[in-house]
């Protein structure tokens, strides 16, 4: 066998409980021993909430899913950063990053657009409608031309792979002073904006997206860059450019977005 | 065979795919053939979608644009999440654009092959025929599928084919995709023809005169219990790799949606095919909660080895090149570290056995790329692999151009499912079953890049035309949450839930978790006995004894309570365990990814009994303790001639 006796750690974790929406939540405070460095992050409060469970305790909720970083449900603020310190989804950051004898404050996103649904757990369900009012490509199953009758040069078609690599996880909103969505949005209007087929809609699109953004709680984007700090895919500052630069367009040429 | 496994029932066939008609002009006849519905009549039916993955959100979006009222449920917080969203490398399509020789019938012929001739002949070569048109809707959607300097498609070679046909968004085919079809099922629900249920897990199938006409789902976040009705059900609620506890599926991805329609009468299909991936990285301790794959693409450059001594635990730098066992080129020398994926599986399985692996727990081989580095240089393997020794680099801490990279197969995709015709239909009328759920194109085993193509074909081309020759007759008398079906169904989801968090025993529901997939990878994983089998069957019922005796779920039915959520997976994943354990059994021949050591040629090959077992193996369900009833469905190849698989 070739690795030598790693030390494990001890921790104190201090993790936001909340009921639930309506409930006051506050912080509590654990200790967590043995924590081997090889443990992702998420793994460490799955041994937590073991032992919550056999101790007759309410184990902490949180979203997660694939962990392997591209589902997106799993997000934490880890000492007030989203993500954590590695800048990539929590479920890929493991507990080497961190020392013995740390202490961790753990809380959800705080957001307006992101209400607690229990603990670390929020509901996210406004990137969801931001995405239905316009972050799409009306083509209808059926009608699609043959693939390539529409050519996309190389360099448009992998900056729209680079913007679409988003996967939606909210680290961007969590992150920024104003909880402003406005790099998810962009990371959509960049995707379908760069590619032929998103051109008919372009101006529609921003506008309706926007619009919504504006009707969920979400604070102004005042370009503090924030969200692209924390973002685990990158998603660039470039696309809040891309976005300001269709919308002053749609509105310069006075598209009106269909309801 | 002991009778006490099972009984043999009726056999079953398809009776929907036009046989009357040759092989490549069945899927327009069947079109022709079936009813329609016109469109001001589709908008008095109703669709219930149990899932959002590439299947059940293409088809969710797909029904609500041709007019049905489609209602959608999926148990993540977005449609966004659901596992297809993890596919890495790619879509198959016959597009034939690199000119190299491909059709619709390679296609078609390479999955029947591929699928160890076990799949269904129709079934797969309609896949193949639709292939296509995913990739003209999917570029229309505008997913950025890889291109060349022209502006054109790119397309890679992939495991089990000799041409280029795999369409490709770097590592990250699935989520393009799966955010193509999330899109158009967005416009659906913000146009209003898709009502979205979120956080909602499908626990029961509302079975009424025969017909599948609802289901029963908890609220996650209020944990309400509700009835919903529609005129059909379809579920596409993904696969069932979690039985194995650690797999590289999602966490939350299960089979109770399946398993509960079992229960109510569908038939479950080849249960015990599935399939295992060689190259992921290896389990680091007992707190390991999932596995991560490596795409297999590594393989073209790295070298596997184990030492030669068992217990040599040096580094493996200070292991010269004589103590080595690079036991793939060893006993593969025409094939190599190029081997197919259930032979490179298998052999990293038997060197562990005898004590050789590497790593903490010595489950593990070394798949080095020294040799590369020093032919081609370093710069060059960064190019072609920098993320992956980043994302190695990221779980492991190890750096892989310094120290060879420690992988080991994990279970990954099931190639079983619900029974389905040639519609998509199950045995029960109503009841359409997609994508990984069903058991119908892949046979024994699945090529690389043709999951991605079945869960779109189902969804966006096979599914919207056949339901209609069912919805015809509808709309069907209303039934509301009254119905005796539907308050028998109700109650029995609410007494499962009240009886779970009343047991209050000493275990958790992942320590049962655990236990029973580290029973099934020993004794129903990558090598199979009668013997293994036949302890597996004995040990099951006493884990699912167990585990209804003192299991301790924490909280309350009436919250967001993610442990009660696993607690109900796991009690069916014990369930399913032992009907793939009767089924691994029953089934004494090695085909695909089922390998029973006692059915292997002299070289280790799988050994297929085409005379006895050329047949699906449709299962019945029945209650504790009577066993299940076996229902064939022979397997006809007129247009494939079989054959001894062979990748020599």
């Amino acid at each position: 066998m070739t690795s030598t006796e790693t030390p494990m750690m001890s921790l104190t974790l201090r993790i936001w409980r909340q009921r639930d929406r309506t409930k006051k939540g506050k912080m509590v405070t654990y200790h967590v021993t043995d924590v081997s460095p090889d443990m992702s992050f998420l793994e460490m409060l799955d041994v937590l909430n073991e032992k919550l469970i056999l101790d007759g305790d309410d184990p902490v909720a949180f979203d997660h899913d694939c962990r392997e970083g591209i589902c997106g449900s799993c997000g934490l603020m880890i000492n007030g950063i989203a993500h954590g310190p590695e800048q990539a989804t929590v479920c890929q950051l493991h507990m080497r990053s961190f020392s013995d004898g740390d202490v961790l404050d753990i809380e959800p996103w705080r957001a307006g657009g992101f209400p607690v649904v229990k603990d670390l757990a929020v509901d996210r369900s406004a990137f969801d409608r931001i995405i239905s009012a316009g972050g799409f490509i009306s083509a209808p199953t059926g009608t699609a031309p043959e693939a390539h009758s529409t050519p996309v040069p190389k360099k448009n078609s992998d900056a729209a792979f680079d913007a679409a690599t988003c996967i939606g996880c909210g680290a961007c909103v969590a992150a920024c002073p104003n909880g402003s969505a406005m790099l998810f949005t962009a990371a959509k209007v960049a995707h379908l904006g760069l590619m032929p087929q998103g051109q008919p809609e372009r101006d529609t699109r921003v506008l309706k997206m926007v619009a919504q953004q504006d009707a969920e709680d979400f604070g102004g984007c005042s370009n503090i860059g924030e969200c692209s700090a924390v973002c685990p895919k990158g998603i660039s500052m470039e696309t809040i450019s891309r976005l300001n630069h269709d919308l002053l367009g749609a509105l310069r040429a006075g598209a009106v977005p269909m309801s | 065979m002991p009778l006490e496994l099972f009984t043999l029932g009726e056999p079953i066939a398809d009776t929907t795919a036009p046989r009357d008609v040759p092989l490549p002009d069945r899927w327009n006849e069947r079109k022709f053939r079936a009813r329609l519905v016109n469109p001001a009549n589709r908008r008095r039916l109703s669709i219930i979608v149990v899932g959002t993955g590439l299947a059940g959100g293409s088809a969710a979006a797909t029904l609500a644009e041709m007019g049905y009222r489609v209602k959608n449920f999926w148990f993540q917080d977005s449609p966004r999440r659901a596992h297809s969203v993890a596919a890495q490398g790619g879509i198959n399509a016959a597009k034939n654009y690199r000119n190299d020789g491909d059709s619709v019938h390679r296609l078609f012929y390479d999955t029947v092959k591929g699928g160890d001739f076990r799949s269904r002949e129709d079934n797969s070569y309609r896949l193949a025929e639709v292939s296509a048109a995913i990739i003209d809707q999917a570029v229309a959607q505008g997913v950025p599928f890889a291109r060349e300097y022209g502006g054109l498609l790119d397309n890679r070679s992939f495991g089990g084919a000799q041409v280029s046909r795999t369409f490709y968004a770097r590592g990250q085919t699935g989520q393009q995709l799966l955010y193509g079809a999330y899109q158009a099922l967005e416009r659906q629900i913000g146009l209003g023809n898709v009502e979205q249920h979120p956080r909602t897990e499908m626990l029961d199938l509302i079975v009424v005169d025969g017909k599948a006409r609802g289901i029963v789902v908890r609220n996650l976040i209020t944990g309400e219990i509700t009835s919903h009705f529609a005129d059909a059900v379809v579920l596409a609620s993904g696969g069932y790799s979690n039985v194995f506890y650690l797999s590289t599926n999602a966490k939350g991805s299960n089979v109770t949606a399946a398993w509960r329609a079992h229960k109510r009468g569908a038939l479950f299909a080849n249960p015990c095919y599935t399939q295992i991936h060689p190259t992921c990285i290896p389990v680091s301790g007992d707190y390991q909660s999932k596995l991560t794959l490596m795409s297999e693409s590594l393989r073209n450059d790295g070298r596997v080895w184990v030492p030669k001594e068992r217990g040599d635990d040096r580094n493996p730098k200070d292991i010269p090149e004589d103590e080595r066992d690079y036991y793939l080129e060893r006993k593969y020398p025409a094939f190599g570290n190029l081997v197919p994926r259930d032979i490179a599986s298998r052999q990293a399985k038997n060197v562990c056995d005898e004590g050789r692996g590497v790593g903490p727990n010595g489950l593990g081989v070394y798949l080095d790329f020294s040799d590369a580095i020093a032919r081609l240089g370093q710069p060059a393997i960064e190019a072609k692999y920098g993320n992956l020794f980043d994302m190695y680099n990221r779980i492991t801490g190890e750096n892989a151009y310094e120290t060879g990279m420690r992988i080991y197969p994990a279970v990954h995709y099931t190639m079983g499912g619900l029974w389905v015709d040639y519609d998509l239909s199950s045995n029960i009328p109503g009841l359409f079953v997609i994508g990984e759920a069903n058991f119908s194109d892949q046979g024994a085993n699945r090529l690389g890049a043709s999951a991605l193509m079945q869960g779109l074909a189902d969804g966006y081309f096979v599914l919207p035309s056949t339901i209609s020759n069912y919805l015809a007759d509808g709309p069907f008398p209303a039934v509301d949450a009254t119905h005796p079906a539907a308050v028998e169904a109700e109650q029995s989801v609410r007494t499962q839930s009240e009886r779970l968090l009343s047991i209050n025993g000493t275990r958790t529901v992942a320590s049962f978790h655990r236990e029973l997939g580290r029973l099934m990878w020993d004794l129903c994983g990558m090598e199979r006995s009668d013997e293994g089998l036949r302890k597996a069957l004995d040990r099951i019922p006493e884990i699912r004894h167990e585990f209804w005796t003192n299991v301790k779920v924490s909280g309350e039915q009436g919250i967001f309570n993610q442990n009660l959520e696993h607690a109900g997976r796991v009690a069916d994943f014990i369930e399913l365990a032992e009907l793939m354990c009767v089924d691994a059994l029953h089934r004494n021949e090695s085909c695909g990814g089922h390998f029973r050591v006692e059915s292997q040629t002299p070289e280790g090959e799988a050994l297929r009994d085409d005379e006895n077992y050329a047949y699906v193996a449709a299962w019945e369900y029945t209650p504790e303790g009577e066993p299940p009833v076996l229902h064939r469905e022979a397997l006809e190849y007129e247009y494939v001639h079989l054959a001894q698989r062979s990748y020599k």
